[in-house]
């Protein structure tokens, strides 16, 4: 067998895998990786340079959320690696696949400062799933492997590989493996069925059940699943931000979001339940509020893949350590032996009463007749006249929340947002990753001021590969959600929150070749989104919104889940 | 509360690096590291590492959790739920005029230690045991006026058949 390089054998593994996109920037130690690229494989992959590695990975993270696919990315050494971290974290909060490719120094500069080295194996270790420096071409072609294995099984999560130049160079046969027996490495997929019995019990039992949805569902794929079993059982579902899209948000059994800035009636509804289905979420700090205080009367059954999830903040009844869906369709069955569905739907009238109540109490809302624009109002137009259908990313605050509040989700990976890690500048490049997987949808960033300025850059790219992003800036001249706390818990004092000095949106958007629009009253924004969705390519909408509306309910940290703050 | 001492016998592949993932996620994630020993087993792509921790059932349940989370990690075992035994070798450095030699040399074969280097005015001795028997030892050496100890943390090994093999572990 033909021998060939490093970069040959990196590639080609990469085409095995199926890979279409690849995101990145080049340098010194990645040259030759580059090089063959351009050479051999221009018809193969569809390389999308950033203009900041930050950047390329938060984009392969949004085309890994929107496909399912594993997103990829090719940096260099020193630099280039450190400025992914932040994309590796976002992407190890949220278990998004993720492999990105590191250039590094040649095997004998390795230790010695070199040039452009930077330990990232050592730097990135926690915040990837996994990572590997390749230290001989022989062990190149099993190493990707298993990078895209562990990636995207069990709970998925970034995977970084190290590649010094030499070991690019150097030449060996090629041969990718079909599959590679990891023996240290063995998801749990299957769910034990004992435990599916405990909890088909319960579920014939209860009186106030609600299933409680994470972004594990999206993962696994278990979207339909979990839409038969909570219409087969009559079962209110909440959802978390990660979650948001697993169940039709339009659906009546749904309860919208729980948590900090969930609905109402979503919180009460988890505090006075008698049974609490958790699904693929993991009973996070901004979603469970004070944890001694959080579903206090609920048996819980908690279904999850990752074992470190279960029994961490919170002790449950029944641990189920599976697939979503793997463990939905078995409890479905399970239920459907016991006959029981038709029953239990009658014994849940109260139930439903009551969650009618909470919901007229309390809706979500804002001023309508207000002038000034409100940013609840554009999100919910932008829902109106997208008819639901767009992929919506967004950058993180209050811009966030409105988006997970008023934009209803009826489908899995159209929502792409930082959960875990909250990264300010994530929406617009995930949008990008977004957008090349799906050139003809419609994708969306929903912005605030302050986060669109920090990946920014990224309109040379939109400009570049011309694609058709629309960013709504919801612009108050503050790092809002901060602005929020500093007015509630920080008696008004607005430390360097203010950020009126910022650049005008709609000539920096011309200045890269976008169209760029503003909107300063409620009466403008209907035919300013319209320009904006009949334009072919990128828009960025500058809506001038009330600098200080804040978002509700709102939990403080640390409370209950039914302290809430109304407005 | 019930911060109990587990002892935790960790097999893990023999790479580079897997010594920090292992210590990082101690430390990452605030756990306790009362002792650390590792080494390669009798099969050289592979080491065991003995940890000492402490920390309510919940904490020792997840730092179990976790380390069979990390990929190099093949079996986890808390050894505390069943029989085990446990050894750990002290160096410990005394003052030793010739007025206190004999009492040195005492102590030192009560707990059947040995000595492994002197000097004009010091003994070092050796000692091996459980942590009772080292932390007695060294409390009827302290009187004697200790200079430098060096301690190796627990090593441990489940009683009868319950070696740990190299067999697949779960996420
Ligand atoms: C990288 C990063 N730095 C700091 C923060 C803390 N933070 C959370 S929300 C927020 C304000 C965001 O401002 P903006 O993008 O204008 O959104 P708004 O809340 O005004 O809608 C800040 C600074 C963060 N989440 N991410
Ligand atoms: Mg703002």
């Amino acid at each position: 067998m033909a021998k060939i390089n490093g970069a040959q054998i990196l590639l080609r593994a990469l085409k095995e895998e199926g890979v279409d996109t690849i995101f990145g920037y080049p340098g010194g130690a990645v040259i030759d990786i580059f090089d063959v690229m351009a050479r051999e494989f221009s018809d193969v992959f569809k390389f999308i340079l950033v203009r900041h590695e930050q950047a390329a990975v938060h984009a392969a993270d949004g085309y890994a959320r929107a496909t399912g696919k594993p997103g990829i990315c090719l940096v260099t050494s020193g630099p280039g690696g450190t400025n992914t971290v932040t994309g590796l974290a976002t992407a190890y909060m949220d278990s998004i696949p993720v492999v990105v490719f590191t250039g590094q120094v040649p095997t004998p500069l390795i230790g010695n400062d070199a040039f452009q080295e930077a330990d990232i194996v050592g730097i990135t270790r926690p915040c990837t799933k996994h990572n590997y420096l390749v230290s001989n071409v022989e062990e190149l072609a099993r190493t990707i492997k298993e990078a895209f294995i562990i990636s995207s099984t069990g709970r998925p999560g970034p995977v970084l590989v190290d590649l010094p130049k030499d070991v690019v160079q150097a030449k060996a046969e090629f041969e990718y493996p079909r599959t590679v027996e990891l023996s240290t490495y063995k998801p749990t997929v299957k769910a034990h069925i004992p435990s599916i019995k405990r909890a088909a019990d319960l579920i014939a039992e209860a009186e106030r059940p609600v299933i409680y949805a994470g972004g594990g569902v999206i993962t696994a794929g278990a979207h339909e699943e979990l839409r038969a079993l909570a219409e087969m059982t009559g079962f209110p579902v909440t959802m978390t931000l990660m979650g948001l899209g697993c169940f039709p948000g339009t659906h009546p059994l749904s309860l919208g979001m729980l948590g900090m800035h969930g609905t109402y009636r979503a919180n009460m509804a988890v505090n006075h339940s008698d049974l609490l289905l958790a699904v693929g979420a993991r009973f996070d700090d901004r979603v469970t509020g004070r944890v001694e205080g959080f579903a206090p009367e609920a048996k819980i059954i908690h279904i999850d893949i990752d074992p470190t999830s279960i029994q961490k903040n919170i002790g449950v009844e029944v641990p189920i350590v599976a697939d979503a869906r793997n463990a939905l369709g078995k409890l479905i069955e399970a239920l459907k032996k016991k006959g029981c569905s038709k029953a239990n739907r009658d014994r849940l009238k109260t139930w439903h009463a009551q969650l009618t109540v909470w919901r007229n109490e309390q809706r979500l809302r804002f001023d309508r007749t207000s002038e000034t624009i409100k940013p609840q109002y554009v999100v919910e137009k932008l829902y109106e006249l997208t008819a639901g259908r767009a992929i919506i990313s967004t950058e993180v605050g209050q811009n966030q929340m409105w988006a997970a509040q008023y934009y209803l989700f009826d489908q899995p990976r159209t929502l792409l947002t930082s959960g875990g890690l909250g990264t300010m500048g994530y929406g617009f490049p995930a949008a990008i990753g977004a957008q090349v997987a799906f050139p003809d949808k419609l994708v969306i960033d929903i912005a605030g001021d302050g986060s669109i300025q920090m990946n920014i850059q990224e309109l040379a790219t939109v400009a570049q590969y011309k694609l058709p992003i629309k960013i709504a800036i919801l612009n108050n001249g503050y790092l809002g959600m901060v602005r929020q706390w500093q007015e509630r818990f920080y008696d008004n004092v607005y430390a360097h929150t203010d950020m009126m000095a910022a650049p005008d949106f709609v000539k920096l958007a011309e200045a890269y070749g976008a169209l760029g629009l503003r909107a300063t009253t409620t009466a403008e924004v209907e035919p300013t989104i319209k320009k904006a969705l009949e334009t072919d390519g990128p828009v960025v909408i500058d809506f001038v919104v009330e600098r200080e509306e804040g978002v509700y309910p709102m939990v403080p940290a640390g409370a209950s889940i039914t302290n809430m703050i109304l407005v | 509360m019930n911060d109990e001492r587990h002892v935790i016998s960790v097999l893990v592949e023999n790479k580079p690096g897997v010594l920090a993932r292992v210590a990082g996620m101690f430390s990452g994630r605030a756990f306790n590291i009362d002792s650390l020993a590792v080494a390669p087993t009798a099969d050289n792509s592979y080491s065991r590492m003995t940890i000492v921790t402490h920390g309510s059932e919940q904490i020792i349940e997840q730092i179990i959790k976790q380390l069979r989370k990390l990929i190099n990690v093949v079996k986890v075992q808390d050894l505390t739920k069943g029989d085990y035994v446990d050894r750990e070798l002290v160096l410990v450095r005394v003052k030793a005029t010739a007025a206190k030699r004999a009492e040195v040399l005492r102590i030192t074969d009560i707990f059947r230690g040995k000595v492994c280097d002197v000097s004009h005015d010091s003994i070092t001795v050796e000692v091996s045991g459980t942590q009772s028997k080292i932390e007695a030892v060294l409390e009827l050496l302290s009187p004697v006026g200790i200079t430098e100890l060096i301690r190796t943390g627990a090593i441990a090994i489940p009683r009868a058949k319950k070696t740990l093999k190299p067999t697949g572990n779960s996420e």
